[in-house]
């Protein structure tokens, strides 16, 4: 699987780096990078020199097309290696950090019974046309996902999973019978920030039907969410690709287990 | 099929008649459940084979409209054959659209006629739906005759690719473009919604989500566009969709008489993966499957989906057990073994010791049981990640799986599987992946004999003898229908789908005595008139 894009572990390391880098082919500061793309025109010359303008305007220059192939009629495929110039000012990068230490199983268990005192209740859906169920299993299921057991594994958290394509009236009645602490929502097949529409209709629907401060805890999840765009669509936390459900069974611990609990107990990243 | 030398497993012949016969043991009750049942699909499906097409202007079909007056009127239990043939001969209206248009307003007095009545108004509705069957053995007529004018594909497996663009317009000169480079058979992925609709779609689309609508129009437009490609090519271009979900009855009858030439129509699929109710299911896919055999559609069936949600080794003998199945039922409704489109799938963790031989070994069992199918070989999508490169190196694994071990129909994996929906790019050179495994490899099935008691003949007999287990244990499931009842708790997918829950279940109804259905009397004796 793919390995998680933001790591707080190595972001501490920034000071060590220098204060500009470059890309690395096989000499430090040669600024190789490959790119490949097509172009909507016939193959030829006059092709070939439109994508080395294209990679001229991109910031790659020197360029070489390595490869160019036709495709079809009016398209054009290649392969450019080059130089980039513009510089990597690696203290500039904002991440966001993890604002939870990462738990392990047992010390999520352990945290649920003795400061919940129950068990903590999750509902799972992809609301919407989405019928890809993917995200939410690895999620839920015990199967998991990159080696980790899922959320029903752990024996403290009640997980009720609905599967794909539910309706979002069905899924707040559900999280009303099941009294749900958090609602997780998987949206992974998006098409026209579907994505979005159905993310902030679940939300308002959450609020409308639960009196304030009472709303579960919203949390979504799928490959397509923008970081930082959880206030904007109602909910209270957003994940992204590569997410495993041990970062989400500590992020649910954080956020609805009173703390002064396992955090101390910390793992770090 | 292909006429090479098959690769020899040497399965024991016991274990595989053991295999079969459990699954007809435990097929067979389900199929009885679902010929004394009919559906809301089902009925309207026979309404569009009597021409009764079209939509009101909220684009309600008007199928919907006549089927539920009925419904309200006097029940499903008898079909809507009789009632509203009889409607007809009282004179309600002249033909079907007006009497549908009338019946959506609820100001026609259906009725369950009797005796002179009742035979009166089946024989009319046997006319009007036999020209509907008519018109599907035309098609399918045709369809033989562009074959022999155009050809098949020279090589097997042929090149299935996927276009999905959610416009109609869009998707047929990308489906022209993938034939040119050397696409035999052109699926058009349906909207994702799509399945738990209760209704068909009227008319050309151009808005869908991850997929194009399956409508009449919509298969009438991509098939002519085809055609005019096979001429082009000199290669007869086969076109997909997707039989499955609330309508599935309806979407076949539609690619018949639209002449599809490949329908996606997996037996349980909708039961596990759409929550869809399994009586409903059952049902309509018979339906369904019915309409496939007599149009001469390749069915393709979903086994790929157990091993995205299991794991793929210890998941290995469910996809048999589907197949098995899917053989059983589709065979119950008249399908032959070259319109058996198996499914399986290159799912297995690639970072796992021996993945390709183990991939090997499935693909070779699959091969070896059913040997006159043509086996639908689809590619890795779960362990498919960011990495394109990787992709694409899993996806030449994948392709040399397919044609070493003969299969049939080989789903062109695209190395942007986890990424985007694919580029024409993409596209591009994942064909030039197939096309240099087949060439390079093609003949490579004539130089393989896995050795006796090797790691792949012993693997394939182990996933067989877990395949009869489970079916073992499903037999042994209380009950008059076993495999509802194992549906019901979870044996398959980890997904629990009891019979009495589901979507799609307030449209299923017990057939009464005096139930009428030309359509099905038509399918079942082969008759034309």
């Amino acid at each position: 699987m793919t390995p998680k894009p933001t790591s707080t572990g190595a972001a501490a390391d920034v000071t060590e780096l220098p204060q500009v880098i470059r890309p690395y082919g096989d000499q430090t500061g040669d600024g190789m990078v490959q790119v490949s793309f097509t172009l909507p025109m016939p193959s030829g010359k006059r092709a070939e020199g439109a994508a080395l303008q294209l990679a001229g305007k991109m910031g790659i220059e020197p360029a070489i097309v390595v490869h160019s192939k036709a495709i079809g009629d009016g398209f054009t495929f290649f392969v450019v290696y080059g130089s980039v110039k513009h510089l990597v000012e690696p203290h500039l990068v904002e991440v966001v950090e993890r604002e939870f230490p990462l738990l392990s199983g047992k010390e999520i268990n352990t945290a649920i019974k003795k400061h919940l005192r129950r068990k903590l209740v999750v509902v799972g859906a992809c609301i919407g046309t989405d019928a890809h169920t993917v995200g939410i299993d690895a999620i839920l299921n015990i199967k998991g996902f990159a080696g980790e057991k899922g959320l029903e594994y752990h024996r403290e958290i009640k997980v009720v999973n609905l599967g794909a394509q539910v309706l979002i009236p069905d899924l707040v009645e559900r999280a009303r019978e099941e009294k749900a602490d958090a609602v997780l929502v998987s949206q992974v097949v998006t098409q026209r920030d579907a994505h979005i529409h159905n993310t902030t209709a679940m939300s308002a629907a959450f609020r409308e039907a639960f009196p304030a401060g009472k709303v579960p805890h919203l949390v979504v999840g799928g490959p397509r969410f923008e970081e930082g765009s959880a206030g904007t669509l109602g909910v209270d936390r957003i994940f992204g690709r590569g997410t495993t459900p041990g970062e989400v069974a500590s992020y649910l611990v954080h956020a609805l287990v009173p703390q002064g609990s396992a955090a101390s107990k910390s793992k770090g990243a | 099929m292909s006429s090479r030398n098959r690769p020899i497993l040497e399965l024991d012949k016991a274990d595989v008649r053991r295999a079969r016969s459990l699954a007809r043991k435990v097929g067979k009750p389900v199929v009885d459940i679902a010929t004394k049942h009919t559906t809301v699909s089902v009925e309207r499906a026979t309404l569009r084979l009597a021409g009764l097409s079209g939509a009101d202007h909220e684009r309600v079909p008007w199928v919907n409209h006549l089927v539920d007056a009925v419904r309200e009127g006097v029940g499903l239990e008898h079909g809507v054959s009789l009632p509203v043939w009889d409607a007809l001969s009282r004179g309600e209206a002249p033909d079907l659209l007006t009497l549908a248009q009338k019946a959506s307003s609820r100001s026609v007095d259906f009725r369950i006629p009797e005796a002179k009545a009742a035979t009166a108004a089946g024989k009319a509705a046997r006319k009007d739906v036999a020209a509907g069957i008519r018109t599907i053995d035309k098609q399918r007529a045709q369809r033989d005759r562009l074959i022999t004018r155009h050809g098949d594909p020279k090589q097997r497996p042929w090149i299935y690719l996927i276009v999905a663009t959610g416009d109609i317009y869009e998707d047929i000169p990308q489906a022209q473009a993938a034939a040119r480079e050397g696409a035999d058979i052109i699926a058009v992925i349906r909207s994702t919604g799509q399945s738990l609709l209760d209704y068909v779609p009227e008319g050309a689309t151009r808005e869908g989500y991850a997929g194009t609508y399956a409508t009449q129009e919509n298969f009438r437009l991509m098939r002519a566009a085809l055609d005019e490609t096979s001429k082009e090519l000199g290669r007869y271009i086969r076109l997909t969709n997707y039989a499955s979900g609330l309508c599935m009855p309806e979407i076949a009858t539609l690619a018949g008489l639209e002449r599809l030439d490949m329908m996606l129509n997996d037996s349980m699929y909708g039961i596990l993966f759409r929550d869809i109710n399994p009586i409903r299911t059952f049902v309509d896919q018979r339906f369904s499957r019915q309409i496939h055999a007599r149009a001469g559609i390749i069915i393709n069936t979903g086994e790929d989906n157990y091993l995205t949600t299991s794991d793929a080794v210890e998941a290995a003998h469910t996809v048999t057990v589907s197949q098995l199945l899917n053989e059983y039922f589709a065979k119950e409704a008249g399908l032959e073994d070259w319109q058996l489109g198996l499914g399986h799938a290159f799912e297995i963790n690639p970072d796992l010791h021996d993945s390709f031989r183990m991939e090997l070994a499935h693909a070779l069992l699959a091969r070896t049981l059913f040997p006159d199918a043509p086996l639908k070989w689809m590619p890795p999508t779960k362990h498919m990640t960011g990495d394109v490169f990787r992709g694409n190196l899993l996806d030449g694994f994948f392709n040399l799986v397919g044609t070493l071990t003969g299969q049939g129909i080989l789903l062109v994996g695209m190395m942007t599987e986890a990424v985007v929906t694919p580029w024409i790019s993409d596209r591009d050179i994942a064909l030039q992946n197939v096309r240099y495994v087949l060439n390079a490899a093609g003949g490579l099935t004539e130089d393989f004999h896995p050795p006796r008691d090797g790691f792949i003949q012993t693997r394939a007999r182990q996933v067989l003898g877990e395949a009869i287990g489970l079916l073992d244990d499903i037999a042994a499931e209380p009950g008059k229908a076993p495999l509802l009842e194992a549906i019901a708790d979870g044996t398959f997918g980890e997904m629990k789908r009891p019979a009495t829950a589901g979507k799609g279940l307030d449209g299923v109804a017990e057939r009464a005595d005096g139930y009428v259905n030309p359509a099905i009397d038509l399918l079942e004796t082969g008759a034309t008139r």
